[in-house]
């Protein structure tokens, strides 16, 4: 299928309705992405003609269920390409699945006077589990340094990466500046030393052809949201031989091989990870979502988002008195543009823009230490999608034009 | 008048520009800091007391210029007042955005009327209270 743009976005229901009585302006798939009608019709449809609970009925609607969210396993396994589909833990955000690895392998795994390795333009997401666990282990964090263009410093690489590192966690591309990080060179050293490589992918495989097997992922964890799929589900990823050997981190139903009153085994891959009913419609409505990625195809995303990254960064350079954060080298750089409005703070921008009906994220991005960097209290984020245009870029500007004149009054005194 | 032209009017942006009782105080009677975590606004308010009496009262902070310009304008409003009076500014300032209650404020508080104009954009209420809720917290120890 050709990238067809008029005919994307009438998928999208959302897109053709008013805020504030204009046309909806939706920057801000960074934080959650909009979802297309097949995603939706295909939970009204779960709810309507075939819920049921999975795993455990013997009668037609919960193998149906079954089958259904099973299939979504196959289907995120082939398109994280994975060896197979018990590789595909379902979590309830990325959040949760980070934190499934420190909970189970990173309890198990690290020690007193280990180290982690993180960057500095870390979600929170992926820097208080460290946090918490480090603390209670003893263990070390360290933080690979950034460039003043947000990309990493990788100069001290081979001093930062020791032999006393048991995990490098970071993030596959930025949610503040868009940085895609060159894992390569990461992940190269992390080999060199035995550490093991978590990648927090909740901004990458949204916007990134992307192949765990090929780029050598230990761990992968991502969230169904940010990929035109619901809320409520996330997605571990990790090598078979490490799942193998990570110990329940929840105890309850469906992760069970058999209980007695005072002791339980445990079940096998992936049922060992996930207790409890899970989010069945978002998981079968998350197939629909990947469904939908693919059959427009993910390079053909990533090309669009570049073209408009081009574009929206040279009209805010015309702008002028903008300060703009990240790499202008587009290879290492997705669709997410991070500014700021000398003498603005983000939450007035937010609030003048979101009267024109323009959705952007105004704040710290759950990213504080990248801020602290900085020295800035947040910035304004436009984020793009598959199916955001170039006007959507010129209705921010004269957003923009709108703060200026607002401000303008006491900033020109 | 558009909404946001409502909201940031002169009145706001002067303040937010040109704070009033600025600055932190040292040996203060009353100490309080104040923070929205999900936006990262940050209040400090200082008092001196002269018995029941609020002889000094003054404030720092970083965030947007609702949070900054609605503690300057609190520390206006107070200056010289009781720790009564104080209290019932706050009921009144908070009823007017939390409760939708139309505000009666004596004419020398009269700047604090340009922030009813928030509750119409809920998102940013918290930004308008968070100094009325850091000096609730410092008076109620």
């Amino acid at each position: 299928m050709s990238f067809d743009l008029e005919k994307i976005r009438r998928d999208f229901p959302i897109l053709s309705t008013q805020m504030n009585g204009k046309p909806l302006v939706f920057l801000d798939s960074a934080a959650s992405s909009q979802k297309p009608k097949s995603v939706i019709d295909t939970i009204r449809k779960y709810y309507e003609a075939e819920n049921a609970n999975i795993h455990r009925g013997v009668y037609y609607l919960s193998q149906k269920a079954t089958e259904k969210y099973e299939m979504a396993r196959i289907r995120t396994s082939r398109f994280i390409g994975a060896a197979c589909a018990k590789v595909v833990i379902f979590t309830r955000n990325t959040t949760e699945s980070i934190n499934l690895v420190a909970q189970s392998w990173g309890r198990t795994n690290i020690h007193e006077g280990d180290e982690i390795v993180l960057t500095e333009l870390e979600h929170h997401s992926n820097l208080v589990p460290w946090q918490m666990l480090a603390q209670e282990k003893q263990a070390v964090l360290k933080f690979i340094p950034l460039n003043q263009d947000s990309t990493l410093d990788l100069s001290n690489l081979d001093e930062i990466i020791t032999e006393r590192v048991k995990l490098v966690a970071l993030a596959q591309m930025s949610n503040v500046t868009g940085t895609i990080h060159d894992l390569s060179a990461i992940i190269r050293r992390a080999r060199e030393v035995g550490a093991k490589v978590l990648i927090d992918g909740a901004q990458g495989i949204c916007h990134l052809p992307t192949n765990v097997q090929k780029e050598d992922f230990d761990f992968y964890a991502f969230s169904a949201h940010k990929m035109l799929g619901p809320t409520g589900v996330g997605i571990l990823y990790a090598k078979e031989e490490i799942l193998d050997t990570m110990p329940p981190w929840m105890g309850g139903g469906d992760m069970i091989s058999k209980v007695w009153k005072d002791k339980s085994t445990y079940a096998d891959l992936p049922a060992r990870l996930e207790a409890g009913t899970p989010n069945i419609s978002g998981v079968i409505g998350f197939g629909a979502a990947l469904e939908y990625l693919e059959s427009v195809g993910m390079q053909e995303i990533r090309n669009h988002e570049l073209e408009l990254l081009q574009y929206a960064l040279d009209r805010l350079e015309d702008f002028g008195g903008l300060e703009l954060y990240g790499t202008n080298d587009l290879n290492k750089r997705g669709g997410v543009i991070s500014f700021n409005f000398p003498g603005v703070h983000p939450h007035d921008v937010g609030s003048i823009l979101d009267e024109e009906g323009i959705a952007i994220r105004v704040g710290h991005h759950c990213a504080q230490p990248f801020m602290d960097f900085k020295g800035i209290a947040g910035t304004c984020r436009a984020s793009f999608y598959l199916y955001n245009t170039k006007e959507d870029v010129d209705s921010l500007l004269v957003g923009l034009k709108k703060v200026k004149e607002i401000f303008g009054r006491v900033l020109k005194r | 008048m558009s909404l946001s032209d409502s909201l940031y009017q002169e009145v706001l942006l002067d303040h937010y520009q040109n704070p009033r009782h600025h600055g932190k105080m040292e040996h203060s009677d009353l100490h309080q800091e104040g923070v929205n975590p999900l936006c990262g606004d940050e209040v400090e308010l200082f008092l001196k007391l002269n018995g029941d009496i609020i002889s000094e009262i003054s404030f720092v902070g970083k965030g947007c210029s609702i949070s900054q310009a609605s503690a300057s304008m609190l520390t206006d409003c107070l200056y010289g007042k009781t720790i009564s009076e104080a209290k019932l500014l706050i009921q009144e300032f908070k009823g007017m955005l939390l409760e939708d209650k139309v505000p009666n404020f004596p004419e020398e508080y009269e700047d604090l009327e340009s922030m009813e104009a928030v509750k119409k954009i809920p998102a940013r209420i918290k930004c308008a209270t968070l100094a009325w809720n850091t000096l609730e917290k410092a008076i109620g120890k």
